[in-house]
């Protein structure tokens, strides 16, 4: 995995995802599209860096489980919602797209990762490579 | 081996596809329609409903439903398990048994209403005898709202689905049962699980969670490169194919539209998921890392190898509770800048609101074409965006606050920035905010009062 150099890919390349709510705790589930890619979640996708990529749109702590027999990682933000459910102001109130604010984020790849998987996530009439 | 149970979802939530159950049952054969009707902010919605009004607080598009239904299912032996009761499942039940002798099933049909989920009339009593009801989050005890607690119920578990089944019940209907109930139930029920076969039980808790929010598990809402999923407008929900060992299969009809792959349906798998070693139940606490998943190909995927454990000696308790207003305002602004313009309308909306002396506990600002969904992960708006929509919502605990903020919202359109329209709608409507509170009880204290009460149409 280190014969090249790494590249930096928006996760949308690698997975896909879903996002709900338990009160004010939006929770992600991230899929990996190919098995062999899981292992660079894993290593990657760190509840720490997750944290940070959400910055103050996640007040509370980040909690991160595995399930490699569905080659998926399953995030919890905590205090994300503004109190959730009834309650919040926000118009994602019940964490429906914090799915694909979570996929914007960058992730290192060898080259030949980032070339099997260039373009993957977007519909083709607007495939770009942007995070 | 026998044939497999064929358990077929028909509502993801109130507001889901009113022809979806109707699409399962005329697809193809069927054993079971399941229809889930409740969310955290449903029940939030019917106790405010039957405040106004006792008799109603339940999932009205369900009669109507049944009275299309209710002769085939009847017929075809089909039958029907939904939580549509909400916060009043007797009501549901009456209304559903007139809604059978209209359609013709009159003399022929048995509806299973299970009730004793409503704690609201033994609050006191419960917390007198020290049961806190902490908020699961926050650790706070009940008491701190109790004299605006509006509605109490226990999340219930699948064994009064089951009793009902076995009192000859076509139609089962329940208050807060949990969503994964109403599929496993019918698996207890068909395969005489007994309640310490955990892991048979997990099985069901994870077929019912591909199950409870309908086309979710079959291309709805599913970010995998979703424009290849076919024929959406008939996309067709998903089924379990239950076996008493313990595997099932998830598949949809022959000819409908969406997908059921390993893609659809671990999306869906993860949805909603805490701890998923530790799914607890009311019946069992299953743990998904154990679940082995095989794409078959032809729109089935099977699943086996769940493992459980047993149930915690706790039911989860849905408190709502009254907990101030809030109101939204909006606002749209045209090109040039309208990103720009829409920020300066906020800031100046905002200088009002203070002038006006009005406290909020929160006010929050939005541009919808913009940052509204990911924040601050937008980026900086394009330059020649060509329109956005202003989005002001307010919350508080003095209504009047609230009331007057809805009234500060068009005055912008001749006070504020140029290129602005999309206020026909008139004033924004004060709500007021229901609140979810979970919390956990000993469930020795609840589980007695549950029971089934049958009505015959």
């Amino acid at each position: 995995m280190t014969s090249t150099m790494a590249v930096a890919v928006p996760l949308l390349e690698l997975a896909h995802a879903r996002s709900g709510d338990k009160g004010d705790t939006a929770n992600v589930g991230v899929v990996a599209y190919d098995e062999e890619d899981y292992p660079l979640l894993v290593e990657q996708l760190t509840a720490e860096r997750v944290k940070e990529h959400f910055g103050d749109l996640v007040i509370g702590p980040v909690e991160r489980f595995e399930l490699p027999n569905l080659h998926a990682l399953n995030f919890l933000l905590h205090e994300a919602l503004d109190g959730g459910g009834t309650v919040s102001l926000m118009t994602d109130a019940q964490g429906k797209v914090f799915s694909t604010a979570l996929l914007r984020m960058r992730i290192a790849v060898p080259a030949e990762v980032a070339d099997r998987v260039r373009g993957r996530g977007r519909h083709p009439g607007t495939a770009t490579r942007t995070g | 081996m026998s044939k497999p149970v064929r358990i077929a979802a028909g509502q993801g939530f109130w507001g889901d596809d009113l022809e979806a159950p109707v699409r399962q049952l005329e697809g193809g054969p069927i054993d079971y329609l399941v229809l889930d009707y409740l969310a955290e902010v449903t029940m939030s919605i019917m106790q405010k409903q039957r405040a106004r009004d006792p008799s109603v607080g339940y999932a009205r598009d369900f009669v109507p439903l049944m009275e299309r239904i209710f002769p085939r299912c009847v017929a075809e032996g089909v039958k029907v398990v939904s939580n549509a009761g909400g916060v009043n499942p007797l009501a549901c039940a009456k209304a559903v048994i007139e809604a059978g002798r209209r359609a013709g099933a009159g003399g022929r049909a048995r509806v299973g209403v299970v009730v004793g989920d409503d704690l609201m009339d033994r609050l006191d009593d419960l917390l007198a005898a020290g049961h806190a009801l902490n908020h699961m989050e926050t650790r706070e005890p009940l008491a701190a709202v109790r004299d605006r607690v509006r509605s109490a119920n226990v999340y219930m578990g699948a064994r009064p689905i089951v009793e009902a089944l076995a009192g000859g019940a076509h139609v089962v209907i329940t208050g807060r049962s949990t969503d994964t109930a109403l599929t496993y139930g019918p698996m207890v029920h068909e395969f005489d699980w007994p309640w310490d076969a955990h892991d048979l039980l997990a099985a069901g808790v994870v077929a019912g969670h591909v199950n409870e929010c309908g086309a979710q598990a079959t291309g709805g809402n599913c970010s995998a490169e979703w424009w290849t999923l076919p024929k959406m407008a008939q996309v067709g929900f998903p089924i379990v194919e239950a076996e008493p060992g313990g595997e099932f299969s998830v598949t949809k009809h022959a000819g409908s539209g969406g997908a059921v792959t390993a893609r659809t349906v671990k999306e869906q798998l993860v949805y909603e998921m805490g701890d998923p070693t530790s799914y607890v139940t009311p019946d069992v606490t299953a743990d998904f890392t154990t679940i082995q998943l095989t794409d078959e190909g032809g729109d089935r995927v099977r699943i086996r190898g769940v493992r459980g454990g047993p149930p915690t000696p706790f039911l989860k308790v849905s408190v709502a509770y009254s907990a101030g207003f809030k109101a939204v305002g909006s606002l749209v602004y045209a090109w040039p800048d309208a990103a720009a313009k829409a920020r300066a309308a906020a800031r100046i909306l905002r200088e009002r609101l203070d002038r006006l002396g009005l406290a909020f506990d929160r006010v929050l600002v939005e541009t919808v074409g913009w940052d509204s969904t990911h924040g601050h992960l937008a980026g900086d708006p394009p330059p020649d965006l060509p329109e956005v929509q202003l989005r002001v919502a307010v919350r508080g605990r003095d209504r009047s606050a609230v009331a007057r903020f809805t009234r500060e919202i068009a005055p912008l359109v001749l006070t504020g920035p140029p290129s602005v329209t999309g206020f026909a709608g008139g004033r924004p409507a004060v709500q007021e905010i229901v609140a979810y509170w979970p919390a956990l009880i000993d469930r020795t204290v609840v589980e007695p009062n549950l029971a089934v009460h049958f009505l015959d149409a």
